[in-house]
């Protein structure tokens, strides 16, 4: 038990602290990998909490995907970081009152805060605190029944990234020889292959 | 107590990561420690006759990268969803099935569309 205590501290305290090193750290590169420390600290307290398969998906999606498309578009931008910061300072009150604002709205939707009766009873079936069936086995019987109409939309949702990301960076380039081997076994000799006589003398025109 | 009997079978995990903090902390702190530090601005600079940097080492990627990572995580998430639900199917009858049926119908059609735009071949 006190184990559980320690290792709860730790991976919260390495959570917060590599979650200030991403957006304290100069090198954007050093931001995405504290980023996947952040993550992995997140799935070891998920994990903790007894909802094993979504800390191990997070790992899995977001420490082996999402963070690898971090580090692509982090590369791909090429941004002068340093020079971008230059002038941020001048932004912070700004910046500060933003966050003032989002941090008093989250904390009054604390205070008033009321869950209802059936999600109190809900709130343990993703644990595997309970004994019984496993954690994901207790996900896949809540999930394709219960929560089919948010699951069809997160399907749609996929759908919609995965053609938005196709229209905006998929373009066809000219002048690219590609292969194509129906063209290639369509291709009769009597298109492309024509017999000519020429008389002795004359020559080909 | 269930919460611990289920964790216990996490134990081995995190001995190994404290395994693992403890022998790269003996190393790193052990070269500081034990190796001589003599700090000298000549020793990080470029060697005789070569030259100093110019620009940063990092390159612009293709574009053509990310979309290949993004359908990737896409497709990765459908896997994802597919776990409990193979796990389950016994038990969540023919509307849990057919639910996921209509799920990778609707990524089937981006994935059709992904094929027919050429999204998929890199040249």
């Amino acid at each position: 038990m006190i184990v559980q205590a320690l290792a709860f501290y730790l991976f919260a305290g390495v959570l917060l602290a590599s979650a200030l090193m991403v957006i304290t750290a100069r090198n954007p590169v050093h931001s995405v990998l504290f980023l996947i420390l952040s993550f992995f600290s997140a799935a070891a307290l998920f994990v903790l909490l007894g909802a094993e398969f979504v800390g191990l998906i997070l790992v899995i999606v977001y420490v082996g995907a999402v963070a690898v498309l971090f580090l692509f578009v982090v590369m791909m931008l090429d941004i002068d970081f340093a020079h971008l910061r230059k002038g941020a300072m001048q932004y912070v009150p700004v910046g500060i009152a933003v966050a003032a604002v989002l941090l008093g709205e989250l904390g009054m939707l604390y205070l008033s805060w009321n869950a209802a009766p059936d999600a109190l009873l809900n709130r343990g079936a993703p644990g595997a605190l309970l004994a019984g069936p496993t954690n994901t086995e207790r996900l896949g019987q809540l999930l394709y029944t219960h929560y089919a109409f948010p699951f069809q939309v997160a399907g749609l949702i996929l759908l919609a990234a995965m053609i938005g990301a196709i229209v905006l960076t998929h373009r066809t380039r000219p002048g690219v020889r590609r292969q194509s081997v129906a063209t290639q076994h369509a291709r009769q000799a009597r298109d492309v292959l024509e017999i000519r006589k020429v008389e002795t003398g004359k020559g080909a025109v | 107590m269930a919460a611990a009997d289920f964790l216990i079978n996490y134990l081995p995990i995190l001995l190994f990561m404290g395994i693992a903090c403890a022998v790269s902390g003996a190393a790193v702190i052990g070269s500081l420690l034990v190796a001589k530090q003599n700090p000298d601005p000549e020793k990080l600079s470029a060697y005789e006759c070569g030259f100093e940097p110019f620009g940063d080492a990092r390159s612009k990627f293709d574009v053509r990268f990310y979309l290949v990572t993004l359908l990737f995580i896409i497709f990765d998430l459908e896997i994802a969803f597919l776990f409990p639900w193979a796990i389950s199917l016994g038990d969540i009858g023919l509307f849990g099935f057919f639910s996921m049926m209509i799920f990778l119908a609707v990524l089937t059609v981006g994935f059709i569309y992904e094929w027919k735009k050429g999204a998929l071949e890199w040249e």
